[in-house]
């Protein structure tokens, strides 16, 4: 009789601990692998290849939570700009024609130096830096 | 294959280099009285335990986290997203912080009534005291780390109070601060203080504190003493191995439970990345603990007769820390006696005070 | 000191340039000490931007203002005019104004054609033909205290130039003998330009003048209303230009834009006015007619990309509050926002088909975001059964510990009962 109790305990004992010590460990050793992307990027964020954009033409990328507008001006000239426009805060588009950041809200213009050219915008574009490493285009914010 | 020869010889290899029998035989000797109050042995304990929880999960947080403001944020809210189960140590680490902090006052509060700081447990209670005070450091450093609205404006409104104390005020805030403003120096001075100053203080003085009682033994209050020894008999006791480490694990092991419990049905929330040049959200409140002391500056008049407000309240905080700290000293009378009725009411007064003015501060 | 002028010198708070670059004026000397309505403008002088340039009384009263005898500063031999006829002002004003040779001592950058926009303008033809209720410069400008438009007190800031145009244009008694309509300000009042002004204070917002013009003042003809919304709502003046509305209405002689907002009290558009109560298709097409039925397809498309974003941002709200990290999710989100701001403007083709574009590019990311709700929803419910499951172990494993207790203790017991 005891000996059956004592391994009803013994199971309960061993098995929850077993079990339980398995549910502590299974997450830490998950927590202590790095994920896919490593590191979360908030001053740096690579925005492709050197080959995905043409001269005289433009695309928005995700820079953290906001949207940044990468204009590639010639062969070798990059001009980055915040994307949101200072006057409602729609996304501003780069008008190949014309070379100039458009507005299609409200008709705001904005130069390639990111200022105001007309329409209600009140303030400048906030520029971002534009590094090309080797094949890859890479935009920076100073802090 | 294992053999009792073998299993002789591994731990006879064991015993002459690190002679842990000594230990096994001083802690089969080690007992825990029995009586009404016994359940409170268990929150020295439990305090304990979720102090070595804390140190595991910030040892895992501190594998992601960066402490800098342009960073900061960013790495808890990758913490909690992006890294596997990262919402659960995280979340794990901000509960237990609370829970581990209402845990020791619970512990001070029961050695006060039950009387365990009597003579010769005066430096248990005064280390013990000193490592309450080290716990609301870590609150304090810790709570500013994520650099969200609200750890960045709680902590400007401490460092702007911890200015106002009389004399030292300005240079303690600026030395806390690490500049004028709370910034990207206050985070990394916060979190070289979370991070080693405060453990490395507070794992001395728990090594002093744990020595103490493993030296004096665990103290059974004065009136059930008085009630045994009227009967020509000793308090009765329970070996601390098994019984009493069999039930503190499973204390321990429901406080791991009720973590995770709260890991998943309220995980710690993220808030808004802390924006310096933002005016402060209405209703910027301290963490729980500090609510009774900041409640009560607020109630404080400018000014008490030709002393300013503020100078008063810290006086008075001052006064009543080292008066709580002394309790050992004036709890016996010069003839030996104990003033227990004097305690125990200065210990429920205290408690209701901080249980009344931490509910006024949180709802007001 | 005499005592006019000590409180000449107290009002005007300069005591050493209280006095004209042109030295002692004494017009303002006299004037100060009397009363009335012939003391008012000295008051106001002190903030008059010509007082600052150092332009006195005279340039444009004429007279002698170094002569305290009154004979000789008022004498119409030296110039005096006295009060100037209200036909006689804009002529007045030109005198320096379009001046380019003149103004470009003072402000290089200044127009000078104000004068000559003014004739063309409705107020400035009624008033050369005699009409001296037209309004002139200094209605407007005010007079004696003018201030430049950029001041946030003249009458011609643009957050006071409705109030000033409206002195008159809202006024019944005013306007009775012209025949126009005297409700526009009321109704600009509850427009959203207004609120962009007034709330906002975007002082791009348009107000009177950005629609009417300022100095050439009149109401635009009906088939450049467009253009005119179009300064800044480029896109749907486009669109509408290319539309089957624009024929139609230019031929109908009904202004563009203003067939379904109205001109001046404005409303913040939506998909209401295609459909249901308060639509303004159904004014002109049957239901059945093709329009009818172009109108109820768009409805129904942007109806369907809201109810799509709404369905979606609740679920995220809800994976949000259950403790989940959807802040990705919602930001991309906007983006499908963003297709339904486009969806909205592309109305102004009038055909389902531009609608239908935008719109299925806003459902794609609402729907995806939908998606991202409800796998964050799943992942919480995966995390509970984890939980779950660590909770029994646990458990498990304090009955265990419990039983050893009880099977110790019983069996330390036993040696004492025996």
């Amino acid at each position: 009789m005891t000996g059956d109790r004592r391994s009803v305990v013994g199971w309960l004992l061993g098995g929850g601990f077993t079990a339980s010590v398995a549910s502590f460990a299974y997450p830490v050793l998950k927590f202590l692998m790095p994920p896919d992307v490593p590191e979360a990027a908030v001053n740096e964020v690579a925005a492709g290849k050197l080959q995905d954009i043409a001269p005289n033409a433009a695309k928005i990328v995700k820079f953290g939570s906001r949207p940044v507008l990468l204009i590639r001006v010639n062969e070798t000239e990059f001009k980055a700009y915040s994307a949101i426009c200072t006057h409602l805060n729609c996304t501003v588009q780069f008008q190949q024609d014309s070379h100039q950041i458009w507005c299609a809200c409200h008709n705001g213009f904005y130069d390639l130096n990111g200022k105001v050219v007309s329409g209600p915008p009140p303030r400048p574009l906030e520029e971002l830096t534009v590094h090309v490493r080797g094949q890859d285009v890479v935009i920076t914010r100073h802090a | 294959m294992l053999t009792e020869q073998s299993l002789q010889t591994k731990a006879g290899w064991l015993e002459e280099r690190l002679g842990l029998s000594s230990i096994r035989a001083f802690l089969a000797h080690k007992t825990v009285p029995v009586h009404s109050g016994t359940m409170w042995y268990y929150f020295g304990g439990i305090t304990l335990f979720l102090f070595m929880i804390q140190a595991s999960t910030g040892i895992l947080l501190l594998l992601y986290y960066r402490p800098t403001p342009t960073e900061a944020y960013e790495s808890v809210q990758f913490i909690m997203t992006r890294v596997q189960f990262g919402w659960l140590i995280r979340s794990i680490h901000s509960w237990a912080a609370n829970l581990m902090i209402l845990s020791a006052f619970i512990h001070m509060f029961s050695v006060a009534l039950l009387h365990a700081y009597r003579r010769p447990r005066e430096l248990t209670w005064l280390s013990g005291v000193a490592l309450l005070g080290l716990l609301l450091g870590f609150g304090f450093s810790g709570y500013l780390l994520p650099w969200n609205t609200v750890s960045y404006f709680a902590t400007k409104v401490g460092t702007d109070l911890a200015a106002s104390v009389p004399a030292i005020g300005p240079a303690l805030a600026r030395f806390l601060r690490g500049g004028d403003d709370v910034g990207g120096a206050t985070l990394t001075r916060f979190f070289g203080f979370h991070v080693v100053v405060l453990p490395a203080i507070t794992a001395a003085l728990l090594m002093l504190h744990l020595a103490q009682v493993q030296r004096h033994g665990i103290s059974s209050p004065p009136k059930i003493e008085a009630r045994w020894s009227g009967q020509g008999l000793a308090v009765p006791q329970m070996p601390f191995l098994p019984n009493f480490l069999l039930r503190e694990l499973m204390a321990w092991y429901a406080a791991l439970g009720l973590l995770g419990a709260l890991a998943a049905f309220l995980p710690w929330e993220l808030g808004e990345k802390a924006d310096p040049f933002v005016s402060a959200p209405a209703g910027i409140r301290p963490e729980w603990y500090f609510l009774a002391p900041f409640y009560t500056l607020k109630l404080i008049p400018s000014h008490i007769w030709i002393f300013e407000g503020e100078l008063v309240g810290f006086l008075g905080f001052g006064l009543l820390a080292v008066w709580w700290a002394g309790l050992p000293f004036w709890a016996t009378s010069r003839q030996g006696e104990l003033r227990s009725r004097l305690v125990t009411g200065a210990g429920v007064a205290l408690m209701a005070y901080l249980a009344m003015f931490s509910i006024l501060g949180y709802w007001r | 000191m005499n005592a006019p002028l000590a409180r000449l010198l107290l009002l005007t708070g300069l005591a050493p340039l209280s006095l004209s670059a042109a030295g002692k004026d004494s017009c303002l000397d006299c004037h100060a000490s009397l009363s009335g309505s012939l003391q008012e403008p000295v008051a106001r002088f002190a903030n008059d931007i010509h007082r600052q340039a150092g332009i006195g009384c005279a340039t444009c009263h004429g007279g002698d203002n170094t002569s305290t005898d009154p004979k000789i500063s008022m004498s119409p031999a030296r110039g005096f005019t006295g009060k100037i006829a209200r036909t006689k002002v804009p002529a007045l004003c030109a005198k320096c104004h379009s001046d380019a040779g003149y103004m470009q001592k003072f402000k290089p950058q200044q127009r000078v054609d104000q004068f000559a926009q003014y004739q063309t303008s409705v107020h400035g033809k009624r008033l050369a033909a005699g009409d001296a209720a037209a309004a002139n410069c200094v209605d407007c400008h005010s007079v004696h205290d003018i201030r430049e438009v950029k001041n946030a007190l003249s009458p011609v800031h643009p957050l006071r130039l409705p109030e000033t145009c409206a002195r008159c244009h809202a006024s019944a008694t005013h306007m009775a003998g012209y025949k126009l309509p005297v409700t526009q300000f009321e109704e600009y009042r509850t427009s959203v330009h207004w609120e962009a002004l007034s709330k906002r204070r975007d002082l791009s917002a348009p107000s009177c003048a950005s629609c009417h013009g300022n100095h050439g003042a009149k109401p635009p003809q009906a088939t450049s209303v467009a253009a005119v919304c179009g300064t800044c709502h480029a896109l749907q003046e486009d669109l509408y230009k290319k539309s089957p509305h624009q024929p139609v209405f230019s031929g109908m002689g009904v202004a563009g834009c203003v067939a379904c907002h109205t001109n001046h009290g404005v409303q913040s558009p939506s998909e209401k006015m295609l459909a249901g109560d308060g639509a303004v298709c159904v004014q002109c097409h049957d239901a059945e007619s093709a329009g009818g039925k172009v109108a109820a397809g768009m409805h129904g498309l942007i109806r369907g990309l809201e109810s799509s974003v709404a369905r979606s941002s609740a679920i995220l709200l809800r994976a949000r509050v259950a403790g989940m990290e959807v802040s990705d999710s919602l930001l991309r989100l906007q983006e499908a926002q963003e297709a339904l701001v486009k969806a909205r403007v592309a109305v102004h083709a009038f055909r389902t088909d531009a609608v239908g574009q935008p719109v299925k590019e806003g459902m794609k990311i609402a729907e995806q975001s939908f998606r991202d709700g409800q796998s964050a929803m799943q992942e919480r419910d995966v995390r509970r059964a984890g939980l779950a499951v660590s909770l029994i172990a646990i458990l498990i494993t304090i009955a265990g510990l419990w039983l050893a207790i009880r099977r110790i203790e019983a069996r330390r017991m036993e040696p004492q009962e025996r």
